[in-house]
């Protein structure tokens, strides 16, 4: 065994060892850990993933001296890496970005525990992407589910506890959900490892025993998914949640959480039930539908949003929509697009969501779009990465955001009534982007600075312009480059659905 | 009819695990008190609970631990779920405290713990300032 094939249990180790030390630690020493923890767990990833894409290999790691099926597992490949270095470095990046005004934001003496959480929070991520273990899968999403909470609500605004008691209920009926379904999947299997579990559905579903009760587990398991990560028609939490945090939590929020419950439900689909039978138990079209209308109604909802930050937040939402749409699609072509929506999506929601909160900065603090007239000319450097953000959510080329339409688009070709659903829903949904997006984008480069009550240009803070900047050249690089990451994912699709 | 009835009173732990989910599940979404939708949670979870643990049960068979030297896996229920039931009230907990320490809160800022009036209070201040 090579020593590499133990950097993803090193990183989580060390990860926990950071979150207890965070503890003892204050604000600005436990900052400084996290950092190192999230700039050694993407460089452990990183070198993780060469090994695997060098051998072209995926292996499960034995955790603790019990083996399969007895023991708890990580299973290790090529989209599993991609996936933790992709949320390592995002997660790095938003919180470079948002740290200012987490010190505005946070009172000082429970920083640290904000850092903590962040540290948790990447914990968790680790585990959701690696874990081969349906029981720790559903541990861990409520780990990271407490550990956004409390990010949200460390803002000690009224309107971010409400919106984080709102996020708490509907995430807490999501994993009970969750977790009935995997009590049903144990009654009828007898397993928890995913490639166990794997044998013993299919021998079931072929067998024609159990199959309602199968399918009543997964259909438990995909909602409570979906709920938590914000599929329409549960999305209503999402907006205030992500809208009413601190940047750097919104980033993170939006960014990276909800993947984290949509790579569990991807591992559930293609490890646990097999793609056949999840087809066969009609969900699939379930969530192709649900997909289709959140990509719709979370836009109109995005075009009537009173503040900034709403908006954006109603556009994950939305984008959701586009993952789940590609999860009912259900073939290998529609998994790369939604591995692609997943890398475009994290990689410019965290930037939208700084740059909006430096334009409020420019704009006296406040959010309303008669307030943020002109901010562009105020913020220049968050002006621009704002724009870059909202082109590529539009779909323009060269950007990260036009390659999964593109892939989503060739995906559904040649499946029947899907295709033109498909097709229909992304124009439909571009129309929409468009409406939205460039209405902000040209409203914040407008002139006319007497429709404002904040005239003066604001001193950039290089802090959170850099990192912004940083991943508006990572959108650029994704979209130039996506043949690379193409042939990379899949390679890992291959391995991943053997 | 006989037959359903007779189902669900051989397994009347998975019936009560579905009231007390219910019960737990209406009050944590139609109640406006903060606190008795954190109490419907708790409820809601020990419903969840009594299912997981009547899964691992084996009726006639024994508790296991090995006292008596018997070391065949006949003799004893299924241990796994009562670890998994373990691992799920430290979960529940964590968050039962987590939900009522934010209530705390937003009883200190708003002197109400009814939602209907908080959700009000967030939608009269539309715009501005957050």
């Amino acid at each position: 065994m090579s020593f590499v094939q133990n950097f993803p249990f090193f990183s989580i180790i060390l990860s926990l060892l950071c979150t207890v030390v965070s503890f003892i630690l204050n604000g600005k020493w436990a900052r400084r850990l996290t950092l190192f923890l999230l700039c050694a767990g993407t460089a452990l990833q990183t070198c993780t993933l060469l090994f695997c894409c060098r051998g072209n290999i995926r292996y499960t790691y034995m955790m603790g001296h019990f083996a399969a099926p007895w023991g708890n597992e990580l299973s290790i490949g090529i989209l599993e890496a991609s996936l933790a270095l992709l949320f390592g470095v995002v997660m790095l990046l938003s919180v470079l970005g948002g740290s200012e005004h987490v010190a505005t934001d946070v009172a000082l003496p429970k920083q640290h525990l904000y850092w903590l959480m962040v540290d948790l929070t990447y914990v968790s991520l680790l585990l959701l992407c690696y874990t081969n273990d349906i029981f720790t899968g559903y541990v861990f999403i409520e780990i990271s589910t407490i550990a956004a909470c409390s990010l949200l609500a460390a803002k000690e605004v009224g309107r971010a506890l409400i919106a984080s008691v709102r996020y708490m209920i509907f995430a807490l009926i999501g994993s009970g959900l969750f977790l009935i379904g995997v009590i049903l999947t144990y009654s009828i299997t007898g397993e928890l490892l995913f490639p166990q579990l794997r044998t013993a559905v299919t021998a079931l579903w072929e067998a024609g025993t159990y199959r309602f009760s199968m399918t009543v587990a997964i259909g438990l398991m995909t909602v409570g998914l979906s709920i938590k990560s914000g599929l329409f028609p549960f999305h209503f939490w999402l907006p205030d949640a992500h809208g009413q945090a601190t940047a750097a939590t919104s980033g993170i929020l939006s960014g990276v959480i909800i993947k984290g419950y949509i790579v569990l439900l991807i591992k559930i689909i293609y490890q646990v039930v097999g793609i056949d039978i999840f087809r066969a138990s009609g969900i699939q079209n379930i969530l192709l539908i649900f997909g289709v209308g959140g990509m719709v109604v979370c836009s109109i909802s995005a075009i009537g949003a009173p503040r900034l930050k709403t908006m954006v937040a109603f556009s994950s939402a939305a984008q959701v929509g586009y993952i789940f749409m590609g999860l009912g699609l259900g073939t290998h072509s529609a998994l790369l697009a939604v591995l692609f929506q997943i890398f475009a999506h994290a990689l410019t929601k965290p930037m939208l969501f700084l740059s909006s909160s430096s334009l409020m900065d420019a704009s006296g603090g406040r959010q309303d779009f008669r307030s943020l007239w002109g901010a562009g000319h105020r913020y220049p450097m968050a002006g621009f990465t704002f724009t870059v953000g909202a082109l590529s959510m539009v779909g323009i080329p060269l950007l990260a955001g036009f390659i999964p339409k593109l892939y989503f688009a060739l995906a559904a070709f040649g499946m029947g009534w899907r295709t033109w659903v498909v097709l229909l829903a992304l124009t439909v949904s571009t129309i929409l982007n468009v409406m939205y997006f460039l209405y902000t984008t040209i409203l914040i480069w407008l002139p006319g600075e007497e429709r404002t009550h904040v005239h003066e240009r604001v001193r950039p803070r290089m802090g959170t312009v850099c990192p912004a900047m940083l991943l508006a050249g990572l959108n650029l690089l994704v979209g130039i480059h996506s043949a690379a990451l193409a042939a990379l994912f899949t390679q890992g699709i291959d391995l991943f659905c053997q | 009819m006989t037959q359903i009835f007779g189902n669900l009173l051989s397994n009347y732990e998975d019936v009560v695990a579905v009231l007390l989910f219910s019960i737990g599940f209406c009050v944590l979404l139609f109640s406006r008190n903060l606190i008795k939708k954190v109490v419907g949670l708790d409820i809601m979870d020990t419903g969840v609970f009594l299912l997981l643990a009547s899964r691992g049960y084996i009726a006639g068979r024994h508790v296991p631990i090995i006292v008596d030297g018997i070391t065949t896996a006949e003799y004893y229920i299924n241990p796994i779920p009562a670890g998994l039931v373990l691992t799920g009230i430290v979960v529940s907990v964590s968050v039962s405290a987590l939900m009522l320490s934010l209530t705390v809160r937003i009883y200190r800022t708003y002197h109400t713990l009814d939602v209907d009036a908080l959700y009000m209070m967030m939608a009269v201040n539309k715009g501005g300032k957050p």
